[in-house]
């Protein structure tokens, strides 16, 4: 089965084809479920090929396809290990669901087909990425993601904010991948060679700790543009412009996550470098602090799930800066289940409620809702690290991981502690907000559970957040055996052993986690007045927060702004009237000079060729006197 | 064989001439299916090209014995795509003419002609005729901007001639002077690229050699700062002028700084490194820098051709294998990208007669097939993997970085400043609500200009995903430019610089 994993990334790449070309033709579900399907074909054909690892012992395979740039030693080839197969099985499996959840979510829009072309390409991008064998590949799908939330994000053209935004996601990440290709330039400079299996296994023995120190750091600026880490997140908030599906899709369970496993893929690096791995760890937590805390105050029910998954992501950040690359790839699966469902349900609310994304102009849907409404409660329960819900098991690993390491990253683990308790607030605040309460809804809204195309993904993915942390426990370690391959060659970061200190440890994050909740239950069941004067309580913090500290600003003022400053300065300020100014200057020169030969200046080409021959014949017999 | 890819686009001209110039419906079509033949031709010779060093299909006869002149043609891994690229987009730039009415029949021969003095260029070895086929252009060239552009086409064309012209002065006598060192050395005057590559040249004078070569393939390129006849000669040039001037002219400067430097004066060439791989670099910010703000789409696409002939030049002076071969694709990448771009900004202006960004808004509404195409080709000049353009940028600025580490970083520096004028450009053409009342119906591509652009699209994915289709022709070559430079320098190349080197150590790994 090994030899045609490649399926993985063909299945959905055919389905973009496809329908790129025949969608048109194709009535409204039919282009959906046949996307849906090359998806699902593509979780079947992940999950056949992954057999061997579940079983153990494999180390896994490479399978070439195709030279690529034989130059640099890069070809199409596939790596095919625990990593890479886990990875392609979060990424088909809750894929499937987003796609089928999207039948409905996109019921009615014209461009129907075009919003599945696009899906099943993404997909297609993020398996090359994950499924890549070398760094060259891994770009490939690295850049293609990029491409697809570009499309996607402005998938409504129309709307200005939509355009802006995908633009600004694009160049954004564009920014953090400059980091990403001097890191490579760097790496074969160093090895020779782009691929995986090569850098590796000498990596020990070739590379500098010095040089390893800026490989990772540039490896960090591309992952902080994907993962949209501090200070490059500034475009995963814009992005929930798109459709919900893929604010799901790419923004939350998927192409956010190409940055956490960059880093995990190139473990063998990091680890020759501390301060590589002190740094990532660092902008990992600071990261979820900040948009912790940004996620506290937002109104829009999609801009708190945003900041909710950059604040994750640096968790995951957090875990694999401190080589606790097992509990990274684990919360990162987790993530992906339960804030792919946060969001589909988010959508689910928006669909019912016509477009309104205000949480102020929600609350009460609980009744109207309640598949939904408890789907998303067990979400939130799950990202507040709830036990024995998934994300408990995830985050306390990584909090676990960083306390045992001690040092520095004893003060991450108290960042990542406080921001559980913030955590477990917001989502808790969104929860209320939504569900509980007195409707605030504006007139004319007849909110309504959604169809059975768009609940059945949500209950999927609420029993994944259940379960889906049973993969990995203190007890049974399932999730680390299967990984075990795909890192045998650095040492992994750990929690403590013993079961006092898991008690211990984990009692302080559930006490963490049910403060947070609590104290938002209490704040914002009551009635409006009431909450609002709670946040307001909280002046000036709260008018900074709610502005997300006003970064957006900042950068505009500071960069986007000179930076079009010196654009317009170099083009109408030098080029024109100083570099083509000398030119059209030195013309003039030799015009005034000519005009005493007027008589020669006829104004005919073939006299100016006549000249020019006479010119040359002047030189070369010149030429010739001097020669003999 | 080679004689006749040059000669079969003389005839075609002729053959047009020849139909009455009452019979205008005849001439574009006539000229089109002309057109073809030469690129049938090329594809033949593409096919049998054997993927190793050193010239093929070799036609060498005496042509003037007192001077040494000879007319020698020869086809290498370099000059190979040149000539395919070519001969593809002279009949999809006439098939993009059909709005040009007046002069009809001058406009097709003037095209055919150009033809002919390009693909001269890329096949001469000797270098009398190649200087002949390199002036010669520049006359239909004259011609095409200053009779079928637009409102300043006059002062676009002579700045044009007269700037290119200018260099080129230089360079004959460069010429001149390489073919008297050759009589002194071995007794007789010669013009033979082979025969000129073994003099033995005083430092001093390689030096001022290689600078008056320089000068006329970097005007041509064009380089920072000898740039700004270009945006004027894009913008009122009609699309077929502008498709073969960034499709095949710049490439001219490209290939010559290849061909002739680095051949001819190999120890001066790795002198030159870092003033070349400068203004390279300058060129590669500059460019699209200034490409940011343009308030005109034919504007933008030209700086951004400034900004992305600076990775080409630096390419070829950075000697490495990686990067030599990133340089050569770049060339043929270049012309089907930016060529593709230059057709597309040519449809609109034929729908709205005009070219001003701030004229459109929202457009993808009603054109949503010219959207696509345009977003296409707007990614692959991005280099977005996958598509063509990422190969050989990738190429060059991983090659470059083992001998100019620090130009490379600020080369890379350009992939964000082309994301940024292109998708701004993109943003503000065709998002939003088209508002006003001209963009809202405008009629989206017809048949025949999906078809000028549909086989560029296909070579923009095809090497985008197997550039082997080019690389493995071109590896040889480079290789052998490598080797000289190497040879008579004694440059040594770091190690991972040399293919030879890749190869090994890939295998190690494995």
């Amino acid at each position: 089965m090994t030899e045609l994993v490649w399926l993985v990334i063909a299945l959905p790449l055919a389905g973009a084809g496809f329908l790129h070309f025949a969608g048109k033709y194709l009535r409204e579900p039919l282009a959906g479920w046949l996307a849906s399907a090359a998806i699902g074909g593509s979780f079947v054909v992940a999950a056949v090929a992954a057999v061997p690892f579940i079983q153990g012992g494999e180390h896994g395979t490479a399978v070439s396809l195709w030279d690529w740039m034989p130059a640099i030693g890069a070809s199409m080839e596939i790596l095919w290990d625990p990593l890479s197969a886990l990875m392609a099985l979060v990424v088909t499996g809750v894929g499937s669901l987003i796609h089928i959840f999207a039948i409905g979510y996109m019921h009615g829009d014209e461009r129907f087909h075009r919003f599945f072309t696009y899906l099943n390409l993404f997909a297609a991008s993020m398996l090359t990425l994950v499924l890549a064998g070398n760094y060259a590949m891994l770009f490939l799908g690295w850049e293609l993601v990029g491409l697809c939330s570009y499309l996607l994000i402005g998938f409504w053209f129309t709307r200005p904010t939509a355009a802006a935004a995908a633009k600004k996601a694009f160049i954004v990440n564009r920014i953090g991948d400059l980091g990403l290709m001097v890191g490579l330039m760097l790496v074969f400079t160093t090895f020779g060679t782009l691929s995986y299996t090569g850098i590796f296994e000498r990596a020990g023995d070739e590379l500098t700790s010095g040089l390893a120190t800026a490989i990772g750091l540039l490896f960090l600026v591309g992952a902080a543009g994907k993962s949209a880490q501090v200070p490059l997140y500034v475009w995963l908030p814009d992005a929930m412009e798109g459709p919900t599906p893929v604010s799901a899709l790419i923004h939350a369970a998927t192409m956010v996550t190409a940055g956490v496993y960059l880093v995990a893929r190139s473990a063998s690096i990091f680890e020759l470098s501390t301060v590589a791995q002190v740094t990532v760890a660092t902008v990992g937590a600071a990261t979820a602090i900040w948009a912790a805390s940004i996620a506290l105050a937002q109104r829009d029910i999609k801009r708190v799930l945003a900041y909710s998954t950059v604040s994750q992501l640096g968790y995951m950040f957090l875990a694999v800066g401190a080589t606790a690359y097992v509990a990274g790839i684990f919360h990162l699966m987790t993530h992906a289940f339960f804030k792919a469902l946060l969001f589909l349900g988010a959508g689910s609310v928006i669909h019912a409620m016509n477009d309104e994304q205000d949480m102020y102009k929600m609350g009460g849907l609980l009744k109207k809702m309640p598949v939904t409404a408890v789907t998303m409660g067990i979400a939130t329960l799950a990202i507040a690290g709830i036990p024995p819900l998934a994300g408990f098991w995830s985050k306390d690993e990584i909090l676990g991981s960083a306390f045992e390491r001690g040092g520095w990253f004893s003060v991450l683990w108290i960042v990542g502690l406080v921001t559980a308790l913030l955590t477990a607030f917001y989502m808790t605040r969104q929860w209320v907000l939504v569900f509980l309460g007195q409707p605030r809804w504006d007139e004319g809204i007849e909110p309504h559970e959604s169809p059975r195309v768009m609940t059945a993904p949500l209950v999927i993915l609420a029993v994944l957040s259940v379960f889906g942390g049973l993969i990995n426990t203190p007890l049974r370690l399932t999730l680390e055996h299967f990984l075990e391959p795909a890192f045998e060659l650095v040492k992994l970061q750990h929690p403590p052993e013993g079961v006092g200190m898991f008690i211990l440890l984990a009692g302080l994050s559930v006490l963490a986690g049910l403060a947070g909740a609590a104290a938002a239950y209490l704040a914002y069941n009551r009635s409006s007045d009431e909450w609002r004067g709670f946040e307001g309580g909280f002046e000036p913090l709260w008018g900074a927060w709610e502005k997300a500290y006003g970064v957006d600003d900042i950068y505009g003022r500071v960069i986007v702004a000179p930076g079009k400053r010196a654009a317009e300065a170099a083009a109408f300020q030098f080029d024109i009237p100083i570099i083509d100014g000398a030119v059209n200057g030195l013309g003039r020169v030799f015009r005034d000079l000519g005009e005493w030969a007027r008589p020669i200046q006829t104004g005919y080409v073939r006299n100016y060729g006549a000249l020019f021959l006479a010119g040359t014949i002047v030189v070369v017999i010149w030429l010739v006197a001097g020669g003999a | 064989m080679l004689t006749w890819l040059i000669l079969l686009p003389v005839l075609a001209a002729i053959i047009v001439s020849l139909v009455p110039s009452r019979r205008s419906e005849l001439h574009l079509s006539l000229g089109i299916a002309l057109a073809v033949l030469p690129l049938a031709l090329a594809g033949y010779v593409f096919w049998a090209f054997e993927p190793v060093s050193g010239y093929q299909f070799i036609e060498d006869v005496t042509w003037y014995a007192p001077w040494g002149i000879g007319w020698t043609l020869g086809i290498d891994g370099i000059s190979l795509p040149m000539v395919v690229l070519t001969t593809l987009l002279v009949p999809i730039a006439l098939g993009a003419s059909t709005s040009i009415e007046k002069r009809r029949k001058e406009f097709v021969v003037y095209t055919l002609l150009l033809e002919a003095g390009m693909i001269g260029v890329f096949l001469a070895l000797d270098l009398f005729i190649f200087f002949v086929f390199f002036e010669a252009i520049l006359i239909p060239m004259y011609f095409i901007i200053g009779i079928w552009g637009s409102d300043r086409r006059v002062y676009a064309a002579v700045k044009f001639f007269i700037y290119t012209a200018f260099g080129s002065a230089l360079m004959l006598a460069g010429i001149i002077a390489l073919a008297f060192t050759h009589a002194e050395q071995f007794g007789s005057l010669s013009f033979a690229l082979s025969d000129l590559m073994r003099l033995d040249l005083p430092i001093g004078a390689e030096r001022w050699l290689f600078a008056a070569f320089a000068l006329a393939f970097a005007i041509k390129v064009p380089l920072f700062p000898v740039h700004t006849w270009l945006p004027d000669a894009h913008t009122e040039a009609p699309t077929a002028g502008s498709v073969l001037l960034a499709g095949v002219l710049l490439k001219l400067g490209t290939y010559g700084l290849l061909r002739f430097n680095l051949s001819l004066f190999p120890e001066a060439s790795v002198d030159a490194v870092w003033i070349m791989g400068i203004l390279a670099v300058v060129g590669i910010v500059y460019g699209a820098v200034v490409a940011i703000v343009q308030p005109d789409l034919k504007r933008l696409v030209a700086y951004s051709s400034v900004s992305h002939l600076g990775f080409i030049v630096l390419g070829t002076f950075a000697f490495t294998s990686g990067a030599m071969q990133g340089a050569v694709i770049q060339n043929v990448n270049h012309g089907i990208t930016t060529g593709a771009l230059f057709l597309l900004v040519g449809m609109l202006y034929e729908r709205r007669h005009t070219k001003l960004i701030s004229e459109f808004g929202g457009i993808q509404k009603s054109m949503p097939v010219f959207a696509g195409f345009f977003l296409f080709m707007a990614f692959a000049s991005i280099g977005l993997p996958g598509l063509n353009g990422f190969v050989g940028e990738f190429l060059v600025l991983i090659g470059a970085y083992a001998t100019l580490p620090v130009l490379a970083v600020i080369a890379a520096s350009g992939v964000v400043l082309a994301a940024i004028y292109l998708l701004w450009a993109y943003e503000r053409v065709f998002t939003g609500v088209p508002e006003k009342p001209e963009n809202q119906n405008l009629a989206d591509l017809s048949t025949r200009e999906v078809a000028l652009l549909a086989p560029l699209a296909a070579l923009v994915l095809v090497i985008g995903l197997y550039p082997n289709v080019l690389l493995d022709k071109i590896a040889p070559s480079a290789e052998a430019v490598l080797d000289h430079v190497v040879e008579a320098s004694g440059l040594v190349i770091p190690e991972p610089g040399r293919l030879a080197d890749v190869f090994v150590t890939d295998g190690e790994g494995e």
